[in-house]
C-alpha cells in the first residue's frame, strides 16, 4: 500500500485465445487480486479480446533490462515501473 | 388475458427494468471513486440496455401495434411502465448503488435461469445470453459489498444505510398477480414465489460474510408492476425523454 | 567521454536509429519530464473529456445512440487509464498525476472547457475533435517512448468508431428536419474553431517544439497537423452538407492546400488560463468524484489489509 492511499499497481497478461500465450496488455490498480482480475477484465477486454487473464503484482516483477551487458541502464530501476520518484516538485514551480 | 399478452406483459416488464437501471447506472460515468470503477460500472450498464432494447424490440413486436424499442422507451407515459420500484431509486452514494445492485442482479440472476426454460422462445434466449452477463453484475456487487460491509467503519457505517434504504423496494420482486399467475400456467415465467428461497439464501450469506445486518422487513412499497411509480421517476423520464419529444417524427 | 556524455550519445543513437526508449533505459532527465508531462496532459484531457459527453448520456434521443455514447464515454476511462499507465512507466504514480491535475497544475485540452449545449454537439465532438484527436494520435504511435507508443497503438485502433459515429450522427441530423439541420450547423459553428485550437500555438510560438521532433517524441509540427486535419475536414462537411464558419476558406491550388482565417489566440489563452466557458465547472466535477470516492478506496485497501493478516486457510 502507498502512503498516499493508492491501490497498488497490477501488470495484466491476457490470453487472447486458445493456443496462444499471455501478452502483456497494460496495468490497472486495485486493491487486491480479485478486485485486480475483475478490473483488468473490465478494462482490458471491452471488446472481448481475452479468454484468460493473469495479473500479477507490479511489486512482484524483477527486471532485467535489454541493455544490461552495456551500462546504458539506470542500475537504481530494478522494478518495471518505480522509478525514484523525482517528480515530487514544490507548488510554485510552474510549467514543468 | 390472452397467451401474446401475458408474453409481452413479461416482455415489458424485464425490459423496463432493464432500460431505467441502466439509465440510473450511466449516470454514474465520470463520478466513480476511481476510474477503474467507472469503467465496471458503464459495462453493466451496457448490458443492461442491451437486454432491454432487445425485450422492448420483441414486446413491441408481440403488442402489434408498430411501436420500436423507441417508441416504448420515449413516447410511453409514466403511468405506462412497469418496471419495479428497486432499479428507479437513485443511486445515493457508492454503497447505496452497490446495495441496490446486489439486491437486484441476485433476483434478476435466478429469475433468467427460470427463463432459460421459457415456452417463449425469444425471452428463452434473451436470459440465456444474459444470465452469464449477470452473474458477473452479481459477483460485481458481491465483491464490493463484502470490501465496504467488512472494509472501514465508514464503509460499513454506509453500505448499512444503503442496504436499509433498498431494503423496503425488494418485496415487490416476489408479488404474484395475474401476469405472474397466467405466465406460470402458460410456462412463460417462474412463479415469484419460488424465487424467494434462493434469493433469501444468496442475500444472507454475502450479508453475513460482510458483517452485516439484515434489514427487517416492514415497510413493502409497491405498484412499479401497476404503473404506480415514485415521484422521482418522472423526473428521470423527463430527462430521458425530452429531446426525443421535442422533435415528433425525426429520426436520431 | 565521460559517463554521462556517452549515455547521452547512447540515447541520442537509439532514439536516431528508431528504436524504442523502454523504461528502465537510461534517459535524459529532460526527456523523463517533457514525456510525463506530456503524457498526463493526454491522460487528463481523457478522463476531463468524459464529462462534455456524458452531459448528454441521460438525454440521449435513441437507444443505440445511448447505448454508442455510453461505450464511448466508457472508452475515455479506459484510455485515460492506460496513459496513466504509460506514465506511471516513467516513475509517477496516478495518484501524484491526478493531485497535481485537482489543484490545477497540470492541463488537459481545453477544447473540453466548451459547453456541449445540445444534442448536436456530441457530434461535433466526435467529428471535430476526435478527427483533430486521431491526427495528432496517429504520429505518437510511432513516438521514441515505447509504453506511450503501445498505449496510442491501442487507442488509435479503439478510437476509429469514434469519429464516425460523431459523423453519422451529424449526418443523420443534417439530413434530417429543418430544426435538426440547424442543431447541427449551429454545432458545427461553435467547435470548428476550438478544434483547430486544439493542435497548439502557432510554430513561431511553440515552446518545446524543436526538441521534441529531435527526441522523436513530436514527428509533425502544429502548423502541419492543423493543415493536414483542415485538408481532410472540409471535403467531409461538403458531405455532411453544413458550411464551416470561416469566410476565408478556400482551396489554393498553387499550395495543394485549403487556406483558412486566422485563428482567435486571445480565446485560446484565455481559455488555457483558466477563464473559458467550463473550466472552473470541469475541475469542481472531477475533484468532488475523487474527494467522494476516497472512503470506497479506503475501504477496499482496508479490506485487503485485513484478510492479508488473516492465516491461510
Amino acid at each position: 500500500m502507498s502512503s498516499s492511499g493508492e491501490w497498488p499497481l497490477w501488470e495484466v497478461f491476457v490470453r487472447s485465445r486458445r493456443g496462444l500465450s499471455h501478452t502483456h496488455a497494460g496495468s490497472i490498480h486495485a486493491a487486491d487480486a480479485t478486485m485486480a482480475l475483475r478490473n483488468a477484465r473490465d478494462v482490458y477486454t471491452r471488446r472481448g479480446e481475452g479468454s484468460s487473464i493473469w495479473v500479477v503484482p507490479a511489486s512482484a516483477i524483477t527486471a532485467s533490462s535489454p541493455d544490461e551487458k552495456d551500462p546504458f541502464f539506470d542500475p537504481a530501476a530494478d522494478k518495471v515501473y518505480r522509478h525514484p520518484t523525482f517528480y515530487d516538485i514544490p507548488d510554485e514551480v510552474r510549467n514543468l | 388475458m390472452t397467451e401474446v399478452e401475458v408474453r409481452t406483459a413479461c416482455a415489458l416488464r424485464l425490459g423496463d427494468d432493464g432500460l431505467v437501471l441502466s439509465h440510473r447506472l450511466a449516470e454514474w460515468a465520470s463520478r466513480a471513486p476511481e476510474l477503474e470503477e467507472d469503467v465496471a460500472l458503464t459495462n453493466i450498464a451496457l448490458d443492461l440496455l442491451g437486454q432491454a432494447r432487445t425485450l422492448l424490440t420483441h414486446a413491441g413486436g408481440l403488442e402489434g401495434r408498430g411501436r420500436d424499442e423507441n417508441d416504448l422507451a420515449y413516447l410511453r407515459e409514466e403511468r405506462d411502465f412497469v418496471n419495479c420500484l428497486l432499479v428507479e431509486q437513485e443511486n445515493g452514494d457508492f454503497g447505496s448503488t452497490i446495495a441496490r445492485q446486489l439486491l437486484w442482479s441476485t433476483y434478476q440472476l435466478g429469475l433468467l435461469e427460470a427463463l432459460t426454460r421459457s415456452t417463449d422462445s425469444t425471452l428463452a434466449a434473451v436470459a440465456a445470453k444474459a444470465v452469464k452477463e449477470v452473474a458477473y453484475h452479481r459477483d460485481h456487487a458481491l465483491q464490493w459489498t463484502l470490501r465496504l460491509g467488512d472494509g472501514t467503519e465508514e464503509s460499513h457505517r454506509r453500505m448499512q444505510a444503503g442496504l436499509d434504504r433498498m431494503w423496503p423496494f425488494t418485496a415487490e420482486l416476489f408479488e404474484r398477480d395475474g401476469v405472474t399467475a397466467e405466465a406460470v400456467a402458460l410456462g412463460i415465467g417462474p412463479d415469484p414465489d419460488g424465487l424467494r428461497p434462493g434469493w433469501d439464501a444468496a442475500v444472507d450469506a454475502v450479508l453475513t460474510e460482510a458483517t452485516l445486518r439484515r434489514p427487517a422487513d416492514t415497510w413493502a412499497p409497491t405498484g412499479g408492476r401497476r404503473g404506480l411509480h415514485t415521484e422521482r421517476f418522472g423526473h428521470l423520464l423527463a430527462e430521458m425523454q425530452h429531446l426525443h419529444r421535442s422533435h415528433p417524427g425525426a429520426r436520431w | 567521454m565521460d559517463p554521462t556524455e556517452a549515455l547521452e550519445e547512447h540515447f541520442r543513437r537509439t532514439v536516431e536509429g528508431e528504436q524504442r526508449i523502454e523504461p528502465r533505459d537510461w534517459m535524459p532527465d529532460a526527456y523523463r519530464a517533457t514525456l510525463v508531462r506530456q503524457i498526463a496532459q493526454h491522460a487528463h484531457s481523457e478522463i476531463i473529456g468524459m464529462q462534455p459527453e456524458g452531459n448528454w448520456i441521460t438525454r440521449a434521443p435513441s437507444l443505440r445512440r445511448k447505448a454508442i455514447l455510453m461505450a464511448k464515454v466508457q472508452d475515455e476511462a479506459g484510455h485515460g487509464l492506460y496513459l496513466y499507465a504509460a506514465a506511471e512507466t516513467l516513475g509517477t504514480s496516478r495518484d501524484q498525476l491526478l493531485d497535481l491535475l485537482h489543484r490545477g497544475r497540470q492541463k488537459y485540452s481545453s477544447i473540453f472547457n466548451y459547453p456541449t449545449l445540445t444534442w448536436a454537439d456530441v457530434g461535433a465532438i466526435g467529428w471535430l475533435v476526435d478527427g483533430a484527436a486521431i491526427t495528432n494520435q496517429i504520429p505518437l504511435c510511432r513516438c521514441s517512448y515505447g509504453p506511450y507508443a503501445r498505449a496510442m497503438t491501442r487507442i488509435c485502433k479503439e478510437e476509429s468508431f469514434h469519429q464516425r459515429q460523431g459523423f453519422e450522427l451529424l449526418h443523420t441530423l443534417s439530413h434530417g428536419t429543418a430544426a435538426q439541420l440547424a442543431m447541427a450547423q449551429d454545432a458545427v459553428n461553435r467547435w470548428w474553431w476550438p478544434s483547430l485550437m486544439m493542435f497548439g500555438p502557432p510554430d513561431a510560438e511553440s515552446a518545446h517544439g524543436a526538441r521534441s521532433a529531435a527526441w522523436r517524441i513530436k514527428r509533425h509540427s502544429n502548423d502541419e497537423l492543423r493543415q493536414r486535419f483542415v485538408d481532410m475536414t472540409v471535403p467531409q462537411s461538403e458531405v455532411l452538407g453544413v458550411s464551416l464558419p470561416d469566410p476565408e476558406l478556400r482551396w489554393n491550388a498553387e499550395r495543394g492546400h485549403y487556406d483558412f482565417g486566422a485563428l482567435d489566440w486571445e480565446e485560446f489563452r484565455a481559455v488555457v488560463r483558466g477563464d473559458g466557458p467550463c473550466n472552473r465547472q470541469r475541475l469542481a466535477h472531477r475533484v468532488a468524484a475523487h474527494e467522494e470516492g476516497a472512503w470506497v478506496r479506503e475501504a477496499a485497501l482496508a479490506y485487503a489489509e485485513k484478510r492479508r493478516r488473516e492465516p491461510a486457510a
